[in-house]
């Protein structure tokens, strides 16, 4: 009898072999690795890992898990991806998640899961670390820093005083042509729905309607924005205040910087927050994890740190590379209140701003 | 299929089929096997329909009605279209190069010009906008400034060449499964080799390519990563907007459902296409040595072809992440070497290959060689998860999944599920084109002299469709080694693959840090074609 699939197995059995001995000595890639911190001497209570999934990205905040073991002996295991979608995930889990605690990059994911339920109420020593501008007001959640909204612009074609302080003076026809946004990105969508809570429907819609006259570029996510300013597709771009600092790490000579915008609606300042599950059955391993990430060391580290410099929102704690929160007077918004997305999609969808 | 109907009824009636009529003499251990195969396919159109149900019936008519949904159905289907004609138009041809003639560099230009296939759509735009948008790498480089790569124009070139594989795959292994002596004939017969590859080879290339079409037609339908980025909306992208700004999950499952919709016209389409062939073609040549075609003045042009896709949808990437990597170790950043990650991503690109193989099997045979309705259903209902966006699927698994076996729930097994789900039809197209290459009255002349139907399906069927197996199994690896969504919510707490390590570094704008990976998916992407032409080189 003619043999089935020989040649082939006998190659994909040497390629499974090959894959399962790349995979055992590999181990984990992750650049910060600290991972046999805590392995080493068994702890007096060994404790279930805690499971985070965190649509905040593995390159920026894997360290401070890694330091909370070694710290804590309290082994964290977590699944990164997208904010939103790790949102819908949990939602559509439901009681029986393995997430223990979820870490947000827009505070309108966790009050989505807020309005669901999901969330329990944090501890009031948490809370208290954290200005009442950057948690829920219920308590359900609590930003651990802060992401601001500027104007990136080229620095080849514009100097700072050239780019306006207020992203309605966008819609002035000298902008014709020179601006650039990502409409379909989570961080501006929390803009225009802080732009809607605080001016309203109407005056929202007529700047939409301003900018989208003035013919925007359009770029797909922030990296892409700021990376079109640079190549000047785009003299400006309305993104969130961080990305520039890769680019600068990885290229000194990098032709874009950052314009605050003190008291502007566009310089929204977001969080980056988390919120604990309610049905978690670790809880108080979960607590620990964010009273750690508001500890000290790890605030003043977000503020330090050049892969991922954001404003630290612990009282007394300011990063010495970034203006403190008061020189930016972001407007206030009640960050819970950005949870209301259905209502930004519909009228960008509306104005025609998702073409 | 026409050549069935007119074969002779084979001469057992002792074990005339049993099970549901419609079985139509197929042996239980195909179709049953097939049938629940099926069944498990339809996980996540079930899913979107018990999401979708949340919706009031008056807003499920304004958004159907809607008249953007409209809008994006038109520019979708003009897409998809635009890229599948020319997928055809650039993949048979290449195909029919690298296996028949005696084009330079032939066996490299094999592999390469399939290689676009693993690379990330979302990184190919991404490479591809870096490189040739005003003020990119090419024009600052070289002054001269490329066409835009955004819109229409940009979103049909950089889909059709990170797709057109697909055709090219499937087609060279139908080539690779023609009988040489029919073309020979055609020679003899005073035909020159331009006028028998179009009048007898062509022809029977008609279900592989088909079968690759839809391929192509059906991942662009899914697509979100090149068309986001190249500016270009689509009703996927809509539909990823909807998932990913409001939480609401009804409107994204009814947009889904509206999807699966759109996949079933084309579906049916590829059948008239792959089925309704005029006549049937000789038998397979026994393993025979093929003559190469000489080109002769050609082969330069010819080559200048494939050259060219290899350029725009291999080197131009590549030398973007290597022009990071330089860039980044200048800076003095650190590269990610990625080798856990890799063999992780070889590991579960292996075992879906093969499971996705090993699943296809009955359900092709069955479609291939029985009249029944169902195994058309049965076929059709795997295309589902293919043509939906991979967090739909992912989604719906991951609500089916902690509900029913909570004790999978984010395994290696549910993964590998997840990835067969999501890739199947690529296995099925090319088992079932190397089925149909060959006429189903082989197996009833097995019986005539003898066999048993189980003995028939594994000393005939079988063998026959090795080839397409190790096409189809070549296909879902590469498919495999990009995919993201499914792979983020389903895979074990903390295994990440090289997908997921390109895309959490390009996402933060940590190039450097992507650069090592995205290179090693290309070399993995490598290997399942190396198998195939060290195969071919081994019959030969």
């Amino acid at each position: 009898m003619q043999p089935l699939f020989r040649p082939r197995s006998r190659l994909l059995v040497l390629l499974a072999v090959l894959a399962l001995v790349a995979t055992a000595c590999g181990g984990n890639d992750d650049p910060a690795d600290g991972e046999d911190a805590g392995a080493e001497e068994e702890m007096d209570e060994p404790g279930e890992p805690l499971t985070v999934y965190s649509g905040r990205n593995e390159e920026l905040v894997s360290w401070a898990f890694d330091d909370f073991t070694a710290a804590t002996g309290i082994e964290v295991e977590v699944r990164y991806g997208d904010t939103a979608e790790l949102a819908t995930t949990i939602l559509e889990e439901g009681d029986a998640s393995p997430a223990d605690i979820y870490f947000a990059q827009d505070a309108g994911a966790l009050g989505a899961l807020e309005a669901e339920d999901r969330l329990v109420t944090l501890p009031d020593d948490i809370l208290d670390r954290v200005d009442a501008n950057f948690r829920a007001p219920s308590g359900a959640w609590t930003g651990v820093t802060g992401r601001a909204r500027v104007l990136a612009f080229n620095t080849d074609v514009l100097s700072a005083d050239e780019v306006p302080d207020s992203v309605f003076d966008l819609t002035d026809p000298e902008w014709q042509g020179r601006v650039g946004w990502a409409p379909t990105n989570g961080s501006f969508q929390a803009f225009v729905t802080a732009m809607r809570i605080t001016d309203g429907e109407d005056v929202t819609r007529e700047w939409l309607e301003g900018m989208l006259a003035n013919d925007p570029v359009v770029f797909s996510n922030n990296t892409g924005a700021v990376e079109g300013v640079a190549r000047g597709e785009a003299e400006v771009a309305l993104v969130n205040h961080y990305y520039l600092y890769r680019f600068l790490a990885e290229d000194p000579d990098f032709n874009v910087d950052n314009k605050l915008l003190p008291g502007d609606i566009g310089g929204l300042v977001n969080i980056a927050g988390v919120g604990v599950l309610s049905s978690s059955d670790n809880q108080d391993a979960a607590f620990e994890l964010v009273r750690f990430l508001l500890g000290d060391e790890v605030q003043t580290f977000f503020g330090q740190e050049t892969d991922a410099l954001e404003f630290p929102l612990v009282d007394g704690i300011e990063s010495p590379e970034l203006p403190t929160l008061a020189e930016i007077d972001p407007p206030q918004v009640d960050l819970s209140r950005l949870e209301d997305l259905q209502g930004t999609l519909e009228l960008l969808n509306e104005v025609g701003a998702l073409e | 299929m026409r050549t069935l109907a007119g074969s002779p009824e084979p001469p057992a009636p002792a074990d005339a089929p049993r099970g549901p009529r419609s079985a139509a003499g197929m042996h239980p251990l195909v179709w049953i096997p097939a049938l629940v195969i099926g069944v498990a396919m339809l996980i996540p159109a079930i899913y979107l329909v018990i999401a979708a149900s949340a919706l009031p019936a008056g807003e499920i008519w304004e958004i159907v009605t809607d008249p953007s949904t409209a809008r994006l159905t038109g520019r979708t289907l003009g897409l998809a279209a635009a890229v599948t004609g020319a997928s055809v138009v650039l993949g048979v041809p290449i195909a029919w190069l690298t296996v028949r003639t005696d084009l330079p560099a032939r066996r490299f230009l094999s592999i390469a010009t399939a290689l676009p296939l693993v690379i990330p759509t979302y990184v190919g735009a991404f490479t591809l906008v870096g490189a040739l948008a005003p003020g990119g790498l090419v024009e600052s480089w070289s002054g001269w400034r490329p066409p835009s790569p955004y819109g229409f124009g940009g979103a049909f070139v950089a889909l059709t060449l990170f797709t057109f594989p697909y055709v090219l795959i499937t087609v060279q292994s139908g080539l690779r499964g023609l009988d040489p002596s029919i073309e020979e004939a055609s020679r003899s017969l005073g035909h020159g080799p331009i006028s028998t590859f179009l009048r007898v080879t062509l022809p029977q290339l008609r279900p592989s390519a088909a079968a690759g079409a839809l391929l192509v037609t059906l991942y662009v339908l899914s697509d979100f990563g090149a068309v986001s980025i190249l500016r270009y909306s689509t009703f996927t992208r809509a539909l990823y907007l909807q998932y990913r700004t409001a939480f609401d999950r009804a409107p994204a499952a009814l947009l889904g459902l509206m999807l699966v919709a759109i996949t079933v016209v084309f579906v049916v389409i590829e059948a008239r296409v792959a089925r309704d062939r005029g006549q049937q073609f000789g038998r397979r040549g026994a393993g025979r040595a093929v003559t190469q075609v000489p080109l002769k003045r050609w082969r330069w042009p010819a080559a200048a072809l494939c050259w060219s896709v290899v350029l725009i949808g291999l080197v131009i990437p590549l030398t973007v992440v290597t022009y990071w990597l330089v860039r980044g170790l200048g800076a003095g950043e650190s590269p990610n070497l990625a080798f856990g990650a890799a063999g992780r991503s070889l590991l579960v690109a292996a075992l879906a290959a093969a499971a996705a193989v090993l699943a296809a099997v009955p359900v092709a045979i069955w479609s291939a060689r029985s009249p029944s309705r169902w195994a058309r259903l049965t076929e059709r209902a795997s295309f589902t998860g293919y043509a939906l966006p991979g967090i739909v699927v992912a989604l719906a698994l991951v609500f089916v999944g902690i509900r029913l076996v909570p004790s999978l729930y984010q395994t290696l097994a549910m993964l590998i599920f997840a990835y067969v789900v999501l890739f199947l039809p690529q296995a099925i197209g090319a088992i079932r084109s190397s089925l149909l290459q060959v006429e189903g009255n082989v197996e009833a002349a097995a019986r005539t002299l003898g066999s048993d139907r189980l003995t028939a399906l594994r000393r005939v069927t079988l063998p026959l469709a090795r080839r397409g197996a190790i096409a189809g199994g070549a296909l879902v690896f590469l498919t495999v080694l990009k995919e993201l969504p499914a792979t983020l919510l389903l895979s074990p707490i903390g295994f990440d693959t090289l997908a997921v390590r390109v895309w959490s570094a390009t996402e933060e704008a940590f190039f450097t840090r992507a650069a090592i990976p995205a290179m090693l998916l290309v070399v993995l992407g490598s290997v399942p074609l190396a198998i195939t032409m060290i195969r071919e080189r081994r019959e030969t």
